[in-house]
């Protein structure tokens, strides 16, 4: 049994419009989406802006309204109103300055969960909070603070104190640090595979940046136009991407080492040229891609039939 | 050095705090040549987009104090009639936001079309449209015609930082700052605009000043970079030395803190970057983020020092400087 398994999940958004508001059409942000999460593990889910991850991130979480497909968590469906979810499933927001309420003091914004799905004495409760602040590395008095007077890093980590107050199994992390600086980010980050092991956690790791999701995830999963263009570990999507799509995005990662700017270039070109003169290969008519094919037992990538 | 386009000396640009001056750019001595790209590399609240804007006279309250020098004409306290002959036309900039950078009211096609009317004034109208296009062409607008006739939200991000990059290079300037030009774009829209950036120099044989956090995108693009913490300048040396032999702490750390081949823990830089109001008023202003370093280390007044032709460091403690973890095999202290 799978921890977390994603069937062919569909989030459709109506579009309204012309006489008395009728729906028109739909937005496919998400259109037949699966996979599967083991414990313990960190899946990364990329794509560009517009792409659908942060959509279904939220659908799993019960954010966003799932049209059709269901969100199998440990055996059981997550879809209608099931409280088990709310407990076990965890996210982390993109943007630590307004993902926490600026009129609330750290205490309650930590306790929230708490005083939502355990019936604790205020002493209990504060005891909770305190130890929750001290595992994310924040001081005892911060209790009383407001999120302003936080730094960005910090502010993370007391969206990430509030996340794992009900210890949670899974979290999704949804652009954790795209807000940040690079040595806040780096704190972000060790922060995260720390909590992951001490708690044997399980993420959903949704960004955009290619590098820190390869430093980060165990498997990964691209996503273009609502569907997935490929998926496997992070060694095979990064050494052998199947998909032209996903080595046009490996290929545009900037290299860190200057003495590879030429090599790095030229290959960004031929990519570029095998996008465009192979397109129509690889896209069909309404340009979105092909469903998902098995190349190896954990690689799969959306390849036309003929081959 | 031949060709050096802008050069600035001891710049200092001060906000005003409760009666206070404090200073957001901090002794600043830089020089851009022409046909160059220079990045200014820090975190933000280190000052380069402050440095950016003094360049530019945007700043509205600041009090600005050395000399910048753009083609030996001093910008620094310029009168604006004749800094707006300037700006827009040799002088001009990328901003970072896409969508605030645009008027929402104006078609695409009228916002770059003004921008060549103010310096251009002589032009027909229909040879000020052909430009338009050509410049459409150029950062690579499919449909530039079409285009042309939309407004702002109606385009993507890309594709409006496109036409933010039309409008800055409209009247061929000779320096173009680059202010975190690809912060809100994806990989692949990114790496496009850096190349039509890189085109530019190459074309126009323009001097850029690219601002950005992204150190992939300093080594992609850099010929020279420099180093900002705090409001001072850290580190200044050639791209290739400052990836290969970082001497500053805060450039080390820096590069230690992004995901590389090979590495389990990332490099956690300890404490915050200070602010404006709480910066040390002496002695070196990295030296409380690396504590475990001897107060010894660190000059009274750190100065810039050449260490080697062109590669310049502020303060001695680069001597004795190592990280934490490595700590333990330390033994034999400073050689």
């Amino acid at each position: 049994m799978a921890f977390l398994e994603v069937k062919n999940l569909k989030v459709h958004f109506p579009v309204r419009g012309g006489l008395f508001n009728r729906k028109i059409g739909a937005v496919k942000a998400v259109d037949g989406v699966s996979f599967t999460i083991e414990q313990g593990k960190t899946y990364g889910l990329v794509g560009e802006s517009g792409s659908g991850k942060t959509t279904t991130g939220r659908a799993i979480i019960g954010l966003n309204k799932i049209t059709e497909g269901q969100v199998i968590f440990e055996g059981e469906g997550l879809t209608g109103k099931n409280p088990r979810r709310k407990k076990d499933v965890q996210m982390i927001f993109q943007d630590p300055y307004s993902s926490l309420n600026p009129r609330k003091r750290v205490l309650d914004i930590i306790a929230e969960p708490l005083r939502n799905y355990e019936n604790l004495t205020k002493q209990d409760e504060l005891e909770q909070v305190i130890q929750l602040l001290k595992r994310v590395g924040l001081s005892e008095d911060s209790i009383w603070k407001y999120p302003h007077e936080f730094s960005g890093g910090q502010r993370q980590r007391i969206g990430i104190a509030r996340a794992i107050a009900l210890k949670p199994k899974l979290i999704i992390a949804d652009e954790p640090v795209s807000a940040l600086d690079v040595s806040v980010q780096a704190q972000v980050l060790n922060f995260m595979q720390e909590i992951q092991e001490e708690l044997n956690l399980t993420y959903l790791f949704i960004s955009h940046d290619l590098g820190i999701v390869k430093h980060m995830s165990d498997r990964i999963g691209i996503m273009y136009k609502g569907r997935f263009v490929e998926e496997g570990t992070t060694g095979e999507i990064f050494n052998s991407p199947q998909h032209i799509y996903t080595k046009r995005l490996v290929a545009a990662i900037p290299d860190i080492d200057p003495k590879k700017r030429s090599l790095q270039k030229r290959l960004r070109q031929e990519v570029q040229a095998e996008y465009t003169r192979s397109y129509h290969d690889y896209f069909d008519e309404q340009g979105l891609v092909y469903d998902l094919r098995n190349i190896s037992d954990s690689h799969l990538a959306a390849l036309p039939e003929k081959g | 050095m031949a060709d050096t386009l802008l050069e600035i000396q001891h710049l200092n640009t001060s906000f005003r705090i409760h009666d206070d001056y404090y200073a957001a750019v901090d002794d600043v001595t830089l020089t851009v040549n022409k046909n160059e790209v220079l990045a200014i590399v820090g975190e933000s609240g280190s000052g380069k987009s402050a440095l950016a804007f003094s360049i530019m006279g945007l700043h509205n309250r600041a009090k600005i104090e050395g000399s910048i020098l753009f083609k030996e004409q001093e910008l620094v306290g310029l009168p604006y009639s004749k800094l707006n002959q300037l700006r827009g036309d040799q002088l001009s900039m990328i901003f970072q936001d896409p969508l605030t950078a645009l008027n929402p009211l104006m078609n695409i096609g009228d916002q770059i079309g003004e921008a060549i009317l103010l310096h251009q004034k002589k032009l027909t109208k229909k040879k000020r449209k052909e430009r338009v296009i050509d410049l459409l062409n150029q950062v690579g607008i499919p449909r530039p015609e079409q285009i042309c006739e939309q407004f702002p939200h109606q385009l993507s991000g890309g594709m409006r930082q496109r036409v933010i990059i039309a409008i800055a290079i409209a009247n061929r300037p000779e320096l173009l700052i680059a202010d975190e030009p690809t912060t809100a774009l994806d990989v692949t829209i990114q790496a496009q605009i850096l190349d039509l950036i890189r085109e530019l120099k190459e074309n126009m044989h323009a001097g850029i000043i690219l601002i950005t956090h992204d150190l992939g995108v300093v080594a992609e693009m850099a010929d020279r970079v420099a180093v900002m913490y705090a409001g001072q300048i850290v580190e200044l040396a050639d791209v290739h030395t400052l990836f290969e032999k970082p001497l500053h702490p805060y450039t080390r750390s820096l590069l230690h803190s992004v995901p590389n081949e090979g590495q389990d823990k990332l490099h956690v830089i300890q404490g915050i970057v200070p602010s404006l109001q709480h910066l040390p008023r002496r002695g070196c202003r990295f030296a409380e983020r690396i504590p475990w370093l001897d107060g010894s280390a660190h000059e009274e007044q750190p100065e810039l020092h050449e260490v080697e032709p062109e590669h310049f460091v502020r303060c001695t403690c680069y001597r004795h400087f190592h990280f934490p973890a490595e700590r333990e095999g330390w033994t034999h202290g400073i050689s």
